[in-house]
């Protein structure tokens, strides 16, 4: 951890390094520029490299950055709502509603445009059915929604690998790359910046309660939280971030898990300064990411998640281990 | 001045009664000890005393007010409890943790100021845990975590203390430390204080009153000079009890 007084400047730092990669990322690709050639082109927009980073590499860059910050920031939430360091954004089916809800499109051949729309209201269905399911009366039950949202997941496993192997081979590839995780068809429209600002705002507003909340339901509530309304409300933030992220770039692993992870390990648990570290960690960390994935086998595309899941298992498995040592 | 009412009070766990028609006030200046032997609900019946979780019968008043009425944010500023078991999950520091007392007393945006963090530190000495500061609270011993729950408590300055074991874990030093505090706070502070207990000499040395629980739904309360009586503790835990007298009073030893 680093000391209290270095947290703000790690904040402003990891800003800088976040325009900085999306800068970067602008440069980088199947055509290199040089630096003087990435000046020039960035100020003629209608040029042949001004075409490239203005229509191609900016957008993408920036639909990965805001991308990245969601999952992160749902991470921490969903950490803190199951009250375990190792849940991530997908955990409760979100993601698998969104999956299924644009495979179902992709075989009946929906527009491309429409798929993100698609994967928004599959969000939303799981959303509602694990919602409509756990929620119940008497007090929160953490464990009643990690049972139905956990099974609710399955389920969606099963109903999209029944997707798979029921569809011709030359749609695969582009379900394949969607499960994984890809940026290439990535736009983003002016509501995710929205969904982006609004859910950091109130999270922030919120961030003194998560560190309440992650004591426990118990004392939470001796330290004057109304929890099972508290609970809901971070439910509700976590599925929306994670069905926005989901619907632009489909279901990225690995961001929204070893993001706030690495992020409690640098400025400790404290979430009025983990959310925002968190929120530009991630978006930088799926900016370079997706980088990576553009470049590596250039000009061949990998998809993005491939990136963050090779990056992130040997990361967690590190982690996981270091913990055991310490005897976690 | 704040106090805490049980009116013919009926709590019960799966089925079983814990208290029947319990009428006890916590008054001002008074220092509870709760007895009873293990598993018999002395856990239920606190939560209950804090509004969380609702009585079969009967009404818990805060300052004569339905408790299940009040909003816990209100209710966290004057009355506060030390559960029995301290479980941290999370990698806070020790600081950090002892500031969440400050929770309710805070606005949605406001940040602990300069008063909030001094409440913490004096806290922290308090419970000796001086130098722990920045310690992660995963890495403290049990005894250290149950100092740093009871140190949060201290920081939230309810006038009502709910207190279950807090001397479990602890080493007699830090037990009769504890103890002084709430001691400290009951007489200084006209604060009130119910604290669950297995060590009748403790409660002998420090209580004022007493709620004893029998099972069944049996229960008695009183002054502590009235309710520690031989007869009474031996119906209590079931087994020969002996009396001992000391300079500081009587005391009591298991007896053949």
């Amino acid at each position: 951890m680093i000391p209290t007084t270095l947290r703000r400047s790690l904040l402003f730092l990891l800003l800088m390094m976040s325009v900085g990669s999306i800068l970067f990322a602008s440069s980088t690709g199947s055509v290199s520029l040089e630096w003087d050639e990435w000046l020039l082109a960035i100020q003629e927009p209608a040029s042949r490299h001004g075409e490239l980073i203005w229509h191609l590499r900016l957008p993408r860059a920036l639909a990965a950055w805001v991308v990245g910050s969601m999952l992160a920031m749902s991470g921490c939430l969903m950490q803190v709502l199951l009250r375990n360091p190792l849940a991530d954004p997908y955990v409760l089916g979100v993601s698998g509603g969104a999956a299924f809800a644009t495979l179902l499109g992709m075989v009946f051949g929906v527009a491309v445009g429409f798929l993100p729309s698609l994967a928004v209201l599959g969000a939303l269905a799981s959303i509602l059915i694990v919602f409509g399911l756990a929620r119940g009366t008497g007090p929160w039950s953490g464990t009643r929604l990690l049972l139905t949202g956990v099974v609710t997941a399955s389920g969606w496993a099963a109903l999209i690998s029944l997707i798979l192997s029921l569809s011709p081979d030359n749609s695969l590839r582009g379900m394949l790359f969607w499960l994984m995780g890809d940026l290439s068809y990535a736009s983003l429209s002016p509501g995710s910046f929205l969904v982006l600002g609004g859910c950091f705002i109130l999270t922030l507003g919120l961030a003194r309660s998560l560190n309440v909340l992650a004591m426990g339901e118990t004392t939470a509530r001796l330290l004057g939280e109304p929890t099972r309304r508290m609970l809901w409300l971070v439910y509700l933030l976590a599925s929306v971030l994670t069905a926005t992220a989901v619907s632009i770039a489909g279901s990225i692993g690995f961001v929204g898990l070893i993001v706030p992870h690495l992020m409690r390990l640098l400025v400790g648990s404290d979430h009025r300064i983990l959310i925002p570290a968190a929120t530009l960690f991630g978006g930088l960390f799926l900016v370079l990411s997706d980088t990576l994935a553009r470049t590596v086998l250039s000009p061949q595309q990998l998809p993005v998640g491939v990136i963050t899941a090779l990056v992130g298992v040997p990361l967690f498995l590190l982690l996981l281990n270091r913990a055991r040592l310490k005897g976690v | 001045m704040t106090a805490l009412t049980c009116q013919l009070l009926d709590v019960s766990i799966a089925g079983k009664a814990i208290c029947n028609q319990l009428d006890l006030k916590l008054a001002p200046g008074q220092f509870w000890g709760l007895l009873g032997p293990n598993g018999i609900g002395k856990t239920t019946l606190l939560k209950c005393m804090a509004g969380l979780s609702p009585p079969d019968n009967g009404n818990v008043l805060l300052e004569n007010q339905a408790i299940d009425k009040l909003p816990r944010r209100a209710i966290a500023r004057l009355l506060g409890m030390l559960q029995q078991h301290t479980v941290y999950v999370f990698d806070a520091s020790v600081l950090e943790t002892a500031l969440t007392g400050r929770h309710p007393h805070l606005g949605y945006w406001e940040r602990e100021g300069q008063y909030d963090k001094q409440k913490a530190l004096d806290a922290i000495r308090a419970v000796d845990l001086e130098g722990f500061e920045a310690r992660s609270v995963t890495r403290l011993s049990g005894g250290e975590a149950r100092r740093l729950a009871f140190a949060a408590l201290i920081v939230q300055e309810p006038a009502i203390l709910l207190l279950d074991e807090p001397t479990n874990h602890l080493d007699m030093k830090h037990q009769v430390r504890i103890m002084n505090h709430v001691e400290e706070q009951v007489l200084k502070e006209q604060h009130s204080a119910m604290i669950a207990l297995h060590d009748v000499n403790l409660a002998a040395r420090y209580c004022s009153h007493i709620l004893m629980l029998f099972g069944g739904g049996d229960w008695q309360a009183g002054p502590v000079g009235e309710l520690l009586s031989l007869e009474n503790l031996e119906r209590l835990y079931q087994c020969p009890v002996e009396a001992v007298q000391t300079a500081a009073g009587q005391r009591f030893l298991p007896g053949d």
